[in-house]
């Protein structure tokens, strides 16, 4: 199956291919494949990459010219997600800003945040972090404790000219991706104290290098520091720094997770397949293609990234028709972090004992990598738990799980 | 090549719905169940006159509408959620799709008009006593005496076959694998119903003794269109087992939604909300993997269907088995009754899994197809 979009499209496409050949070269070629949504390997790298993407005026397509996008379509992008996707390039540093804030701005956002805020995140100038989760809000995200209050006396350097006072946020954030690299950070609080639940909370734009903002690298069982733990501490930023209105902050936020958990399955599932011919090649070598219950198991490997690829392929085509996109937008990542999963541990499998052995300074393969980072992505943007509730309460209209 | 469906298509299935949801009522599908004959007769003209479902997918040149497989498979999700007790699959996704497949001619204009028009009965006749569907499984002898075709031996397990005017038979001559097309009322034709498990589709033995039978196309060279033959049928199949398995789950979530214990409505706990999520996963998925048939035979790719239609019944048959067993879970002893229609469902689950090869067949088929 390929995407086919028609003749204006294929010009995108050929002038996207041909980019791609020319400058997916030397340093750049040579960390094909490498990252993910949380893969903290070769970050240096990756950045640069992310620039060359920018200087070619590769990044925010469908994005607005005067915010220093493309002004192109949806379609555009998705083939964009494809092709960049079948290149093999590697995974963009910056997705989190490009693909999360970025299109929650252009949503929500005020006009003059979207001047401030689109055009270096395209340049890849600013980098951001998604400050959501707190030790004590994960899954119920609608606990947040991290408090913003007025100080309209304040003149954070953040605001505007004449902005008229400051948000002073504290509290702690935590797991926050690629946290001790964010110049930005884009927090949930709650603006609102008496407030209970998801009303009160608004979505706020906070400059990372400041004196109240304490961002601590956390390991994760990769032993990369891709994660991190941010203690606020009267961080103050400008009263103009609130995305949407003040106390709506929980829509803000649903808006990015929907997206999370939407789009960046896309460029994710070329991935897998890549893997999955990766572990049939190995089983090749090693002799395994024939021995039956390992066959049956490859083959379902196989087939569980081909429906991977049909069900994006449908929600694609139905947001290109201008459709609501089916059950199945819903449904994907649940299916696609739970096979993800069986197709790492059958590859560490078929790898073996060799499988076992890493590089100095923990260093791992690809498939080692993608293997252990495979585990976040049952956890991450909603653990599969919440996915079930999300299905079975808004889709299948189920009665609510008890809340306080 | 077209990924979502367009309104003329969510017409097509909102029509097909109100028909079946009037037409094959859990009453009905336990009457004709019982039924030595399986299906009823008015229901089955007025799909054919009102609805043109039996040709919606025949070319026009022979009396069909000449819609694609994309409608078809709509008609076939809808059939499948109904559990609709007619000779619909073998007549439309084996009988139909052999003769558009034989290279015969002169048999597309005898015999799929007929068909189109809902008068004739047909299936194809290829599985024998050991249930076999690769090439080797076909031993029934064919030869030639006095310059014509005779069949002597048996089949079986013959989806509809004891209602069938028209038998497409696969059979051995000395150059290979042959079609040949035999009327139920040929001399030494036997046909023996036999009382299946899943009382929704019947299946029968068919003797042929010396039987005169027209060969279809070249003889020994059927295979190839037999197996493309089995190939469109098996994503046919898989869209009636999507709309069965989500059948089943809408009367899961149904039932968790009013049912009552510890004085909270059943579908409030997780263990069955959870189930009912992982049920709908389960059924995106088969759906992915029936369309992503569909599309394959629109578009007529025939290395992509090969792979695209194992690929559907290895997936789509374990799924709406999943999927009715834990319908039969969540509803609790209810569920285990004669009386409630979630057996009904198990049933079709399970004889479905094996109507066109196992699962595991079909995965192997995959193996191979994609040189594993
Ligand atoms: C690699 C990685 C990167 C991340 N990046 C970011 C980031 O950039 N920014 C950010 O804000 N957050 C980030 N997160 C945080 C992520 O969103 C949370 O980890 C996730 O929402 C789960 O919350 P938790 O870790 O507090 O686990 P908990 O919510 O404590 O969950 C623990 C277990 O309990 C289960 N559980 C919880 N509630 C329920 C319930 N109601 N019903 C059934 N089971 C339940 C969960 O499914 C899980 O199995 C990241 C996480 C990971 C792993």
């Amino acid at each position: 199956m390929e995407l086919d979009f028609g003749p204006a499209v294929r010009d995108f496409r050929d002038e996207l291919r041909n980019w791609l050949a020319e400058h997916l070269v030397g340093e750049f070629a040579a960390h094909r494949g490498v990252g993910g949504p949380t893969d903290g390997a070769a970050w240096d790298v990756r950045l640069a990459w992310d620039r060359e993407l920018s200087a070619g005026n590769w990044l925010g397509i469908s994005w607005p010219r005067e915010y220093g996008g493309r002004g192109l379509g949806l379609l555009e992008e998705i083939v964009f997600e494809y092709e960049y996707a079948r290149a093999n390039a590697p995974y963009r540093a910056t997705g989190n800003a490009l693909d999360l804030l970025g299109p929650m701005l252009l949503a929500m956002g005020s006009e003059e945040q979207k001047k401030r805020f689109l055009p270096p995140i395209l340049a890849v100038e600013e980098l951001w972090g998604q400050g959501f989760s707190e030790p004590g809000a994960g899954s119920d995200l609608a606990s947040v404790r991290t408090r913003a209050e007025r100080d309209d006396g304040g003149t954070s350097r953040s605001s505007g000219a004449e902005s008229g006072g400051d948000w002073v946020v504290n509290g702690q954030k935590v797991w926050t991706s690629f946290g001790i690299h964010a110049d930005w950070l884009y927090v949930l609080v709650r603006t609102d104290p008496d407030s209970q639940r998801h009303k009160g909370l608004s979505m706020l734009l906070v400059p990372a290098d400041q004196p109240g903002v304490d961002i601590r690298p956390i390991r994760n069982l990769a032993g990369q520091d891709e994660f991190a733990e941010i203690f606020l501490s009267d961080a103050r930023t400008g009263a103009d720094m609130v995305v949407g209105e003040v106390g709506q902050g929980w829509r803000t936020a649903m808006g990015t997770l929907g997206i999370e958990r939407g789009t960046t399955l896309l460029p994710q599932q070329l991935t897998f397949e890549r893997e999955a011919d990766a572990l049939i090649e190995l089983a090749r070598e090693r002799g395994a293609l024939h021995d039956p219950m390992l066959r049956r198991r490859i083959v379902d490997a196989w087939i569980s990234v081909r429906i991977m690829r049909t069900t994006n392929m449908r929600t694609v085509a139905e947001l290109v028709a201008g459709r609501t996109p089916g059950a199945q937008s819903t449904t994907a990542k649940l299916y696609a972090s739970m096979r993800h999963q069986q197709l790492g541990h059958l590859a560490m499998e078929l790898a073996g004992p060799a499988g076992q052995i890493i590089g100095e300074d923990y260093e791992l393969d690809t498939r080692q990598r993608s293997f252990l980072l495979s585990l976040a992505e049952t956890i991450y943007g909603g653990s599969s738990e919440i996915q079930r509730n999300i299905i079975g309460e808004h889709l299948l209209g189920l009665p609510k799980d008890p809340r306080p | 090549m077209d990924l979502t469906f367009g309104e003329e298509q969510d017409e097509l299935r909102k029509v097909v719905r109100s028909f079946l949801a009037r037409h094959s009522t859990e009453a009905d599908v336990r009457r004709l169940a019982a039924d030595p004959k399986g299906y009823d007769r008015v229901v089955w003209r007025r799909m054919a006159t009102e609805l043109g479902l039996q040709g919606i997918a025949i070319p026009e040149a022979y009396g069909g509408s000449g819609f694609g497989y994309a409608e078809l498979g709509i008609v076939f999700e809808e059939t499948g959620r109904a559990l609709l007790c007619a000779p619909y699959f073998a007549i439309v996704a084996l009988a139909a799709e052999a003769l558009l497949r034989c290279a015969d001619e002169a048999a597309r204009l005898a015999y799929l008009p007929g068909i189109a028009s809902g008068d004739t009965m047909a299936t194809l006749a290829l599985t024998e006593a050991d249930g076999r569907w690769d090439e080797q499984g076909i031993r029934l002898n064919a030869s030639k005496t006095a310059g014509s075709w005779r069949l002597t031996g048996a089949k079986t397990y013959v989806p509809d076959g004891h209602l069938s005017d028209l038998l497409l038979v696969a059979a051995r001559t000395p150059s290979g694998v042959s079609l040949f097309a035999v009327e139920s009322d040929a001399p030494g034709v036997t046909r023996t119903a036999l009382p299946t498990l899943d009382q929704t589709r019947k299946q029968a033995q068919i003797d042929f003794s010396d039987t005169p039978a027209r060969l279809l196309g070249t003889e020994g060279a059927a295979w190839p269109a037999i197996e493309r033959t089995l190939a469109t049928a098996s994503v046919l199949l898989a869209a009636e087992q999507v709309g069965g398995a989500a059948a089943a789950l809408d009367a899961s979530v149904a039932y968790a939604k009013i049912r009552e214990q510890y004085g909270r409505a059943i579908g409030s706990f997780q263990g069955i909300k959870h189930k009912c999520a992982d049920m709908l996963v389960e059924i995106e998925s088969a759906r992915s993997a029936a369309y992503g048939g569909l599309w394959a035979l629109d578009a007529g790719d025939e290395a992509e269907i090969a792979i695209a239609a194992a690929l559907a019944q290895a997936f789509c048959s374990e799924a709406f088995t999943k999927v009715a067993g834990e319908n039969i879970q969540v509803h609790g002893g209810i569920g285990f009754t004669w009386e409630h229609p979630a057996h009904l469902y198990l049933k079709r689950a399970k004889s479905s899994e094996v109507l066109l090869g196992t699962p595991s067949y079909h995965r192997e088929l995959l193996a191979t197809r994609l040189g594993i």
